[in-house]
């Protein structure tokens, strides 16, 4: 029962440090602010569950993804084909490929070589992956040719959308000066967003529920809509609709996009006779081509469309030389103020759709943290008094070794920056009943070794090197199932995951040193002729 | 020093082991009546896994549950189920999942907040709004049971490395009596059946591994200790040398759990009491199911061969 030196000494770091880290949850935020540097700062983050908050899970809409790299791919296989003079019907995007029919199937070795012209290699990514191309062509002997985009450079594509996305989110929410949002990847395709004290989510997800993708284009005006509607409208034009409520208007708009909302650096709301508008402005280079398009088309209209809705489509009076501008249309200084923020934040690459929601009110939040304080509180004390009536002395150098494992959770979790949800208070409370188990099991091997004849202290040494490994064998079992439910749990279960792990962490900690330094205090202080354990 | 009397007086030899048909019997009952269960009545699943829309309303004065009843049920939206939440001004709706799209969920929210309000409102307090969406539900489906399955094999694999095959064989077989058992009160009672469920599940295989490992530790000390005491007669030695250390650890267990029970509000009351049930099911199980197991995997006469041709220690 001799403990080494350094046994004692790391025991008292330990404590000192868990109890710097435990200070910042008591303190208010300006006075943590002005604390030295080398002191802890974090503390433990509340869950929504407890704080209150929107939790919003969205899905980035992959199918559109590799729907736009197709419909872009049309193009290409145009602009490639048209040079080789090969012939061909029926181009387009079918499902997830594009596919033609060449009017000579005999030149379909010609058109595949040209095909190959517009299919690079993809960058290697790991061992062997450096003949991958991006897109897989295959022509069959009619003429038939099929292009789809191979499985590496779909999964590369809806990849890079999705960290777009993740960043145009951000963009958006913080527009809102919405506090402490947190905004994560989930997955293969999803975005985890989650803000605390936020009551209503709707404002949030009208925000979100926008792809806010700004083109301008120039109005066919000498094309009837009718006709288009029919299918016998010139090549190059489209029908878009209006996004007016008022009168379903159909306007033709050449495909070419003049000018998009890439160009754009600024978005304001403001207002022009009385009515509420949203001013922007082009980078240098959307000025120079706005200042173009200005000069060559005074007199016609330029639709402005956002999301494959025309917004307004002005009159061209004048050049516009300063490369600003302004978009009218049915606004109220609410939904002004929400295309600005929009544009200044930039498109999304493929909308998102909202598929989990939670809303927890902060009253919620506050009746539960009320009642897994009241539950923790009884549940320590209960325990507590157990523990000394049972076990006298032995009982209450357990509950202190349990005090301390309490102590060391909340340090560990503010240390981490760990969130405490409320299956997470049950997670502290149930490690409290498991806790004391450690002693348990050292104070009941104590008693059979002393009940086998052994001396005190030779009692008290068998009996902790004993319990030990079966403390150790125990625990490192719940260890395993706590780490995987962290691993594999989502939300309620990683909560509870955390304070699992870390507090079986702990018990062993306290088990194995703690208790042993009090036990060795007293034996060596008391030198009990006999043991009472 | 001692205040209270030993729980577990000392030198107990209750012989376990010779009732252990009977308790094989119950346990396949059990079992049995879990699957059967599961089958037939099948779980109250929470929109964690089914789907469909959580509400929680806080009304002004004493919520008029029949007449929201009525209102909800007039909307179109299917099975609306009303439950008082703890107090009476709260009420819990719950609604099943919209066909459709996510969208169709969102809406469904909207008119239901709308029709509240113009009957009941306005002083309407929406403490939670849950929607799930139908895809979603199958992933956390999958993913729950996909984490019980790999935490039970790598604690399998965990056993067998530091004892013997028929250790882990024996926890193992233990925690699925253990798992069924929980799932049968989940089918029997009408608690609902959601993410924390989940996670009460796998305390409960926690903490029986926990329990069946202090025993085990204990047989495998005493297989080195008494080598030629029969198998049956060692695990009743070792449930009794570690009875008083069972008995202990699951009273405080069941105190704290118990206090979290009563006090620890109605969110987490489901949660509590299935760990309350799954942690009297797992201390039995170590005694019942896994140390019989290792009888029947003749644990003893292998590793006694192989303990007397290695020398003796001391």
């Amino acid at each position: 029962m001799r403990i080494p030196a350094w046994k004692r000494w790391l025991v008292a770091v330990v404590c000192v440090v868990a109890v710097l880290a435990l200070v910042p949850n008591f303190l208010s935020r300006e006075t943590v602010d002005r604390l030295p540097d080398f002191l802890p700062k974090n503390h433990v983050v509340l869950g929504l569950d407890l704080q209150g908050g929107s939790q919003l899970l969205l899905e980035v809409d992959a199918k559109a993804v590799v729907k736009d790299r197709l419909e872009q791919l049309v193009g290409e296989v145009r602009a490639a084909l048209r040079p080789a003079q090969i012939g061909y019907r029926g181009l387009g995007v079918q499902g997830e490929a594009v596919v033609l029919t060449l009017t000579d199937p005999s030149k379909l070795d010609q058109a595949l070589s040209e095909l190959a012209k517009i299919n690079p290699l993809l960058p290697a990514a790991g061992f062997g992956a450096g003949s991958i191309r991006e897109l897989e062509i295959e022509g069959r002997n009619d003429g038939r040719i099929h292009i789809a985009l191979s499985e590496r450079a779909r999964a590369e594509r809806i990849g890079a959308a999705v960290t777009q996305a993740l960043e145009v989110v951000r963009r958006r929410i913080d527009e809102l000066g919405t506090r402490e949002a947190s905004i994560q990847r989930q997955g293969v395709d999803r975005i985890l967003v989650q803000v605390p004290g936020e009551r209503n989510p709707e404002a949030i997800k009208r925000l979100l529920g926008k792809t806010a993708r700004l083109t301008f284009h120039m109005v066919a005006m000498e094309v009837d809509p009718a006709e288009v509607r029919a299918g016998r409208g010139p090549a190059g034009v489209m029908l878009v609709e209006s996004a007016e409520r008022s009168g379903s208007r159909e306007w033709v708009l050449y495909r070419q996009v003049e000018l998009s909302g890439e160009n754009l650096v600024d978005a304001q709301a403001t207002f022009q006779n009385n009515e509420p508008v949203v001013s922007f402005r082009f980078d240098s280079q959307g000025a120079r081509k706005f200042a173009r398009i200005t000069q060559e088309n005074v007199g016609k209209l330029f639709a402005i469309v956002l999301d494959d809705k025309v917004i307004s489509a002005p009159r061209i009076r004048e050049p516009i030389l300063g490369g600003s501008g302004i978009i009218s249309g049915s606004f109220t200084t609410e939904t002004a103020n929400e295309l600005a923020v929009l544009l200044r934040a930039g498109a999304l690459p493929a909308p998102l759709t909202v598929i989990e929601e939670r809303t927890v009110g902060p009253d919620l939040g506050a009746d539960s943290i009320r009642a897994g304080v009241i539950a923790s509180i009884v549940a320590l004390v209960a325990v507590i008094v157990f523990m000394v009536l049972y076990y006298g002395l032995f009982g209450v150098i357990a509950d202190l070794a349990l005090l301390l494992n309490l102590v060391l959770i909340v340090a560990a979790m503010s240390l981490l920056g760990a969130t405490l949800t409320l299956p997470g208070i049950a997670g502290i409370v149930l490690t409290m009943g498991m806790a004391v188990d450690s002693n348990v099991l050292i104070f009941e091997r104590i008693h059979e070794e002393v009940r086998t004849g052994r001396t005190p202290l030779s009692a008290l040494e068998t009996g902790f090197d004993e319990a030990l490994r079966t403390i150790v064998d125990a625990n490192l079992t719940t260890l395993i199932a706590g780490a995987v439910l962290f691993q594999f749990g989502t939300g309620p279960i990683k909560g509870f995951a955390v304070t699992l792990v870390i507090g079986v962490i702990t018990t062993m900690f306290t088990a194995v040193t703690v208790t042993r330094i009090m036990v060795a205090a007293w034996y060596w202080r008391a030198r009990p002729a006999q043991l009472a354990v | 020093m001692r205040v209270l009397p030993r729980i577990v007086p000392d030198g107990t030899n209750f012989p376990f082991f010779r009732y252990r048909h009977w308790a094989f019997a119950a346990s396949v009952v059990v079992i049995v009546a879990a699957i059967v269960m599961m089958l037939v009545r099948g779980f109250n699943l929470g929109i964690d896994f089914a789907g469909g829309i959580l509400l929680e309303v806080k009304t002004p004065g004493p919520a008029r549950l029949a007449e929201m009843r009525t209102t909800l049920g007039g909307l179109g939206l299917g099975e609306v189920a009303l439950q008082e939440a703890g107090s009476s001004d709260l009420v819990l709706i719950r609604v099943v999942r919209q066909p459709g799209d996510e969208s169709a969920q969102q809406a469904a929210i909207e008119k239901i907040k709308q029709a509240l309000d113009q009957s009941f409102g306005p002083g309407l307090d929406y403490r939670r709004a849950e929607f799930v969406g139908p895809k979603v539900g199958e992933e956390l489906r999958r993913a729950g049971t996909l984490a019980v399955v790999i935490a039970l094999v790598l604690v399998l694999v965990y056993l067998w490395f530091r004892f013997e095959w028929q250790f882990g064989v024996g926890a193992i077989l233990a925690c699925v009596h253990d798992v069924f058992a929980v799932l049968l009160v989940f089918t029997v009672s009408d608690l609902e059946f959601n993410l924390s469920s989940i996670a009460a599940i796998l305390t409960v295989v926690g903490y029986s591994l926990n329990d069946t490992v202090v025993v085990f530790d204990r047989v495998r000390e005493n297989l080195r200790r008494y080598k030629t005491l029969p198998i049956d007669q060692l695990i009743d030695k070792s449930v009794n040398e570690t009875l008083a250390r069972t008995v202990m650890t699951t009273a405080t267990t069941l105190l704290a759990l118990l206090a979290l029970y009563l006090f620890g509000g109605p969110v987490i009351q489901g949660f509590v009491f299935a760990m309350l049930f799954g942690i009297l099911v797992g201390t039995y199980s170590t005694t019942y199911i896994a140390a019989p197991v290792l009888y029947y995997l003749k644990l003893r006469p292998a590793a006694l061969a192989a303990g007397e041709s290695a020398p003796r220690p001391g």
